[in-house]
């Protein structure tokens, strides 16, 4: 991001720097470890209050700094790298459970609490937010600007469903809350749905109130495993065209076995995927919970065909997001050879997708992602709740090739009324990537834009369409 | 010739022949919705058919500056299809197609005008049906539900309109037809339209998703003698971790008018009657059952009815459905209130309902969905007597107060219309309501979808200050991405 240097003067900087020591609000000059998705910022600021949010985005208002919200920082290589970054605004003091009524089941949360210090406080009174989110030390603003969800998605949803009030600060620093704290809530816009999914450029979400579900007093796992697609050849190698047809064969057994388990009456409440490399053998593990889940996983056992199972135990990769695969002997080797032998911190250096679909075209997408991984020679791995719609997809190649994956992917998937969004990159395969493919209503997202953020301050350049 | 007759003279070109009312007698038939004490009568009515003839008739109201507001069946409870006598009212009764079945994606797609019930007769057959569950759903319009973001007696479990619309086709304000959909990386402009009252757009086209119909379904009829002991039962079956379809509540006023309406047959001498259904897997409603029967006994059910049939369950639902309508057989008047409180609240936001009606001399029936703490007090009047309407009108917004000093709502399912829009201010700061109106201003700068309504002052928005015109400096240079 050379271009993007600041061209502002020193003076400039420096008179900001003081508005924002002198705004009361605890700031840091930025480090190494600030940098966002390769943008380094100047400084962090670090509020404890809404109060504190908004003295931040009034200074940074008043002296044209961009802002971008962070949380537990384990996203912060999600989407694009900002068009500009002067404020990292740190939401880690902003830590505690405002309030959990539990007759309710409502809980109202800040927005720098960890998804696993939320579930600790709900659990000891026997309930949780069931949203299975798949990357751990997750906040709750982090949680509610990605939308990310879990497992569980196919029966509770993902954040819309579950978030019933929200409190935002806006670029002026504005304080509004939308909702409350009851589920059933029709006045005034949905300003939740909005800023979920939003990725920081509309404003900082300072608190979120979700719907709660009581813990399941059982939980058990009917799980079948599936052949991989090429039994037959010298050694196993992968050819493209010997592998198609056999890969059409599997995705159409996944997808068999995914929509049975969707449909059952025994009511899964989550139906995934796990195929670790997409020229190797896949899992389907469903999750039964509440009462009789033994009897009513059973039933579902017996949908998967003769060789399924059920656990009381999850499956180790369940509400993971998917790792990319080893690199495979024709394809990618020569660009990671060098890595090998390391295990690269959990997601970095990694390209990860998120893949959509309809659940009546699930094995088309499946048998996509197999022939686009032989095509480009870059094995990738396949993880998700299908029947819901949403799998994600996890691949490790150098810029050139990570961008064909990822063209060839979206032009097959789109042909089918899907979509794909690049969630992360690494920095050197960021030029040049289509990070969000085909959006419907571009036009009135930057009028919104607009009217939240009139000067392009927050999270500027991150999302759709350059908002 | 005035703004609107110039107009509505465009407006035959745009549509079929037939699509134009203009008659004084026929455009009173539009007046009102179903809060009929709020009337104006439409400058003029088009019937379009199609999403092409909808965004025609919204690009001439654009070009002449004239308000519309859509219409659906018009069984809506604020007032939000209330019509403009300066303006058109779009009603969507001729869209009545169901375009898309497609039970292996659990989806369908339907024009506006499909009424609630007829998606799922659509595919009951196959073992599906569409979740959200109003009690006008033999009449009410999916376009309406999901202006409302409608919910219903089993939305405690399975959520409202907006957790079961997958897709829009949406004419905007300025006549564009744009798609809205889950699928698109980018803003929830689905989830921030459904809701909107008609304020952001007309849907044209709705993807709803399909449920898997319930292998079992178990409702029970619980007796109280008192509304107290039924209110415990509730946080009891709660606190057990049970999650019923729904669980409602109706006090003897309401009783007393559901046996004058429908005979319903409720046990005699019931101070409270508990609806409790339980839907899913056998097994597991089996055990639910008993625990939730249990409960019951020992909060002080003193009689406990279990549906044996479809026949008995619609017996036990029938007085409840009938509730609001079997009203009129006790008090010439009423007013519908659809305040919500947290649970916990229940008890004491009833104990303030019951001192209001000694402090303003008049009866309130309270029918409720208790799970989810949606009340619908229904505030008895006679509308001869002098002074009487003024005392139940002050006596509902009291209860609105109530609801709000307990961490609630104004409305829960009716929506704000332009019956509750005044009592905003009650829930929302200024700044709360200036954020909500950014989203208005970004769809319908100009304010003509559905004006005065939800909101109870427009806000001017005016040309957006410092925005860029054209792509980003940076982006023009080359040196940044923007995709």
């Amino acid at each position: 991001m050379d271009g993007a240097r600041d061209p502002r003067s020193d003076e400039t900087t420096e008179q900001a720097g003081k508005a924002l020591a002198a705004s009361g609000v605890a700031v840091r000059a930025a480090g190494a470890d600030d940098v966002v998705a390769g943008v380094p910022p100047r400084w962090v600021a670090l509020p404890e209050t809404a109060e504190e949010i908004a003295a931040v985005l009034r200074v940074s208002e008043e002296h044209d700094l961009a802002v971008v919200p962070v949380g537990g920082g384990t996203k912060l290589h999600w989407g694009a790298p900002p068009s500009r970054c002067d404020v990292l605004l740190d939401t880690c003091c902003l830590n505690e459970v405002v309030e959990h009524e539990a007759g309710d089941l409502v809980v109202r949360a800040q927005a720098g609490l960890t998804v696993e210090a939320l579930a600790e406080a709900l659990a000891a009174k026997g309930q949780e937010l069931a949203l299975d989110v798949p990357v751990p030390g997750t906040t709750i603003g982090g949680l509610v600007a990605t939308a990310i969800a879990g497992p569980r998605r196919f029966r509770y949803g993902t954040v819309r469903d579950l978030l019933i009030g929200i409190t935002v600060v806006l670029a002026d620093g504005t304080i509004a809350h939308a909702g409350g704290k009851v589920v059933k809530n029709v006045a005034g816009y949905d300003l939740g749905k909005l800023f979920t999914g939003s990725y920081g450029t509309l404003g900082v979400v300072a608190d979120a109130t979700f719907r709660l579900h009581p813990l399941p007093p059982s939980r058990t796992w009917a799980a079948a495993s599936f052949a991989r697609p090429v039994r037959s050849g010298p050694g196993g190698d992968a050819s493209e065209e010997a592998s198609a047809p056999e890969a059409v064969r599997l995705a159409g057994e996944l997808h068999a076995a995914l929509a049975a388990a969707a449909g059952s009456q025994a009511e899964p409440v989550a139906v995934e995927l796990d195929w670790p490399d997409v020229t190797g053998p896949a899992t389907v593990a469903v999750l039964v919970e509440g009462a009789a889940s033994a009897e009513r996983a059973d039933a579902v056992r017996a949908l998967l065909g003769p060789e399924a199972r059920t656990v009381g135990e999850r499956p180790g990769w369940w509400g993971r997001l998917p790792s990319a695969p080893p690199p495979s002997r024709d394809g990618a080797r020569a660009e990671t050879d060098a890595g090998r032998d390391e295990e690269p911190p959990a997601g970095r250096g990694e390209t990860l997708l998120e893949l959509r679909a309809s659940p009546s075209r699930v094995a088309g997408a499946l048998a996509a992602v197999h022939v686009t991984a032989l095509e480009t020679g870059t094995p990738a791995a396949v993880r998700g709740s299908a029947p819901a719609g949403v799998v994600h997809v996890a691949l490790r190649a150098d810029a050139g090739r990570t961008a064909r994956f990822a063209d060839a992917l979206r032009a097959r998937v789109e042909a089918a009324d899907g979509r794909l969004v690049v969630l992360s990159a690494p920095p050197e395969a960021a030029d040049g990537l289509d990070r969000w493919g085909r959006v419907g209503a571009l036009a009135l997202m930057r009028r919104v834009k607009e009217r939240f953020d009139p000067g392009g301050r927050m999270s500027p350049g991150r999302f759709v369409g350059g908002i | 010739m005035s703004t609107l007759e110039r107009l509505t003279a465009r407006l035959g070109a745009a549509l079929p022949p037939e699509a134009v009312i203009t008659d004084p007698v026929r455009l009173r038939t539009y007046e009102c919705d179903g809060l009929t004490y709020h009337r104006a009568t439409p400058g003029v009515v088009v019937l379009p058919e199609t999403a092409e003839q909808v965004a025609a008739v919204v690009r001439l109201c654009a070009e002449f500056g004239v308000p519309f507001v859509a219409r659906g069946s018009g069984t809506g409870l604020s007032g939000g299809a209330l019509p403009r006598t300066d303006g058109v009212l779009i009603v969507t009764s001729r869209m009545r197609r169901i375009l898309e079945i497609d039970i292996a994606g659990r989806r369908a797609v339907v024009e506006p005008g499909v009424t609630n019930l007829a998606i799922t007769e659509a595919v009951r057959d196959q073992g599906y049906y569409y979740a959200p569950d109003p009690s006008s759903q033999q009449i009410c319009s999916i376009g309406g539900n999901v202006a409302e973001n409608s919910g219903g007696a089993h939305c405690l479990k399975y959520g409202f309109t907006v957790n079961h619309v997958l897709a829009l086709q949406v004419v905007t304000p300025d006549g564009e037809i744009v798609e809205l959909s889950e699928q698109d990386a980018g803003y929830d402009l689905l989830g921030a339209f459904i809701g909107s009252e008609g304020t952001l757009g007309i849907a044209t086209a709705i993807t709803v998703r399909l449920s898997r119909a319930p292998e079992a379904v178990t409702t029970l009829l619980a007796a109280f003698t008192d509304i107290e002991s039924g209110g415990q039962a509730v946080s009891a079956v709660i606190a057990a971790g049970v999650l019923p379809a729904a669980i409602e509540m109706m006090d003897a006023l309401a009783i007393e008018a559901a046996e004058a309406a429908v005979h319903c047959g409720y046990p005699p001498g019931a101070g409270a009657v508990l609806v409790v259904e339980l839907d899913g897997p056998r097994a597991e409603v089996e055990r639910q059952f008993t625990a939730v029967e249990r409960i019951c006994r020992d909060t002080g059910a003193f009689e406990v009815r279990v549906a044996a049939s479809a026949e008995e369950r619609a017996a036990i639902w029938k007085g409840r459905k009938s509730a609001f309508a079997a009203v009129g057989r006790i008090s010439p008047a009423y007013i519908v209130q659809d305040g919500v409180v947290p649970r916990t609240a229940l008890p004491e936001v009833l104990a303030g309902i019951d001192r209001l009606q000694d402090e303003y001399g008049i009866r309130v029936a309270n029918v409720f969905h208790a799970g989810d703490g949606n009340l619908h007090p229904l505030v008895l009047f006679d509308d001869s007597v002098p002074g009487e309407g003024e005392r139940a009108e002050a006596a509902s917004g009291r209860i609105l107060d109530l609801c709000i000093e307990h961490g609630g709502s104004i409305t829960g399912e009716h929506g704000v219309g332009v019956d509750k829009a005044r009592y905003m201010p009650r829930m929302f700061t200024p700044d709360d309501l200036d954020t909500m109106q950014l989203v208005r201003c970004a769809f319908d700068p100009e304010g003509l979808s559905n004006p005065g309504k939800v909101f109870p002052t427009p806000r001017l928005c005016g040309e957006v200050p410092g925005v860029r015109k054209g792509v980003h400096p940076l982006v023009e240079a080359g040196l940044a991405e923007q995709f």
